[in-house]
């Protein structure tokens, strides 16, 4: 298209220039995309750039600085003896059981997910489709706290779940249940077995729509394909269905297993009283003052994403999104 | 159903099914819980139903006061929200550049990264730059992670676009902004407000960012982590539940109307 800009016998069919100030923009953004560009840019840059990516470096740069064990006071100078701190047997427990309990939602939410997000995505359809995705859509948009509440309720002593189980006489089942050693603990609400089931509540949207998106890019005629072929259903469910919904249980994943990384509201109400890395950042920066360690154990998250993001974009999942 | 569609496996179809139940009872549960005449606990099934709670919700001016603030905040950060992310993905869906992919990163990745992440480094570059805690450090926080919402809804819209609309606009003798406004606008117009809307939603609803960037003031969200924390007056909070609920599925359902046809196509959400 510029290429013509030169060429004298096209000049005549091209528009005069505009007169006005708008005429005249309009006319030097035709002219210099790229200015254009610039322009669009800039305010969306200079915001994410500054207040973003700005704060999130001086809190990197934090990580480096130590806190003076007497006076209480940040000292400045470059030292890696913060790191050195989160290797200590308490903070390295706190990281290993975040991470566990990361993979244990992220395992539990494909498995849930599954059949909601594949039945979506190939049975569904007029009604019934618009059902299933405003049946993801409002429980993912739904206030958190909301969410978090509503488990608090129902995990309660005296709540429904409690109830539910005397009813059908089962009450021995859940208390063998809680009896168990780490995931048991004296009631539901602050057992990680609660912990564990409000995650899973709370992150499950997340995995279920780019697994759905996943699935409904699997064209029905492989899976019959592959039963024509004399496939069992579970051959098909491994060999055919499983590979190709990878990118979006990898997608997925990336969000149920940041997200529970992250947190740190789920398990201070309801779980028992070991720390996450969430719980940890959250008491460091605040009644202990000491930003620097904070600083350093919000890296763990950061590297483990890091690595995570990754393996899932060579698993495609960045497709799926 | 569509004839040639083969049925689906009763065990799908239950395993589906309670999927959904899963995902949606705990949401009724707050609707009952917010009828209770029980006051001292979170007792199952209630012993008896009661209207009180909502009149003595209505007049408490601390619930009002928190809702105020949630509004003002959140319909500014979307504002922001909106001019940055359309003019990010226009900018990106419309013209290939170097760093392309890193400003998707960028945007992306108030999200990316768990939400304490954000909300600790802005608090403590709040603090290092002096600024004062104030209701405009929560906007700063929400605005950035909104930015993301309207950016998804605007680059899927941008991609259904064709680009021979706008050429063809300008061959007919518009300039840029007659473009913009006439042709541009009206295509992802519904987009920006699904887009608006669902950063609005996200706004507020925000917790643990905002839990770092507010000072005294208390926003819906933190007024309900206080509750959650040390449960002072249960039936209120109850009933702010059961209404936060509601508020926050009518724009959410808005949204989905406004970009049916596109998900239809595009088939991803969010």
């Amino acid at each position: 298209m510029t290429a013509v800009h030169g060429d004298a016998t096209v000049q005549s069919a091209i528009f005069r220039e505009r007169g006005g100030l708008a005429g005249s923009l309009s006319d030097i953004f035709w002219r210099n995309p790229r200015l254009l560009l610039l322009l669009m840019l800039t305010p969306p840059v200079l915001w994410l750039g500054i207040i973003y990516l700005g704060s999130l470096f001086a809190l990197l740069a934090q990580s480096f600085f130590s806190i003076d064990e007497f006076s209480g006071l940040i000292n400045r100078e470059f030292t890696l003896k913060t790191y050195g701190e989160l290797l200590i047997p308490a903070n390295l427990d706190i990281i290993f059981r975040t991470v566990l309990m990361a993979a244990a939602v992220t395992l539990a939410a494909a498995v849930v997910a599954f059949p909601v997000a594949y039945y979506a995505a190939r049975y569904a359809s007029g009604k019934w489709k618009a059902l299933f995705y405003l049946g993801v859509m409002l429980p993912l948009w739904s206030s958190y706290l909301v969410k978090v509440y509503a488990w608090k309720l129902i995990l309660a002593k005296e709540g429904i779940l409690n109830w539910f189980f005397a009813k059908l006489h089962l009450t021995w089942l859940l208390e063998a249940w809680l009896a168990l050693p780490v995931i048991g603990g004296n009631s539901l609400s602050v057992s990680y077995t609660g912990t564990f089931l409000v995650f899973l509540y709370v992150w499950l949207p997340f995995m279920v729509l780019p697994l759905q998106a996943a699935l409904e890019r699997v064209p029905a005629s492989l899976v019959e394909a592959s039963s024509d072929l004399g496939a069992t259903p579970a051959q098909t469910f491994r060999n055919v269905l499983l590979p190709l919904a990878m990118p979006g249980l990898a997608a997925g994943s990336i969000f149920t297993f940041s997200l529970t990384l992250g947190d740190y509201i789920i398990p201070q109400i309801v779980g028992s009283s070991r720390l996450f890395i969430g719980q940890a950042v959250y008491a460091h920066q605040g009644t202990a003052g000491n930003i620097p360690l904070a600083a350093a154990f919000t890296v763990v998250p950061i590297v483990i994403m890091g690595f995570y993001l990754w393996g899932a974009k060579r698993l495609g999942a960045f497709d799926a999104l | 159903m569509r004839s040639d569609r083969a049925s689906a496996p009763l065990a799908l179809k239950i395993a589906a099914a309670c999927g959904l139940l899963f995902l949606h009872l705990p949401i009724l549960l707050i609707f009952v819980y917010a009828f209770t005449t029980e006051e001292k606990s979170y007792q199952w099934p209630p012993p008896g139903l009661t209207l009180k709670w909502f009149a003595v919700t209505w007049g408490r001016p601390d619930v009002w006061e928190a809702l105020g603030l949630s509004v003002r905040v959140a319909a500014v950060s979307t504002a922001i929200a909106l001019v940055l992310g359309t003019l990010c993905a226009a900018a990106v869906s419309r013209t290939k550049f170097f760093g392309r992919e890193t400003i998707s990163l960028l945007v992306i990745l108030p999200i990316a990264l768990p939400g304490i992440i954000t909300g600790i480094a802005l608090r403590s570059a709040f603090n290092l730059a002096d600024i004062p805690f104030s209701v405009w450090t929560i906007v700063l926080g929400h605005a950035t992670f909104c930015v993301v919402v309207v950016y998804n809804n605007a680059v899927a819209r941008f991609r259904r676009t064709s680009a021979s609309l706008i050429e063809a606009s300008m061959d007919l003798g518009a300039d840029g902004f007659q473009t913009f406004r006439h042709v541009i606008l009206p295509n992802i117009g519904t987009a920006l407000l699904a887009g608006g809307m669902l950063a609005f939603a996200l706004s507020f609803d925000e917790v643990i960012v905002t839990t770092f960037t507010a000072g005294q003031q208390s926003t819906l969200p933190i007024w309900m982590l206080e509750e959650l924390v040390r449960p002072r007056q249960r039936p209120v909070t109850n009933v702010v539940a059961m209404v936060v609920v509601m508020v926050t599925f009518l724009p959410i359902l808005a949204a989905y109307y406004l970009t049916r046809d596109g998900d239809r196509i595009a088939g991803h959400g969010k």
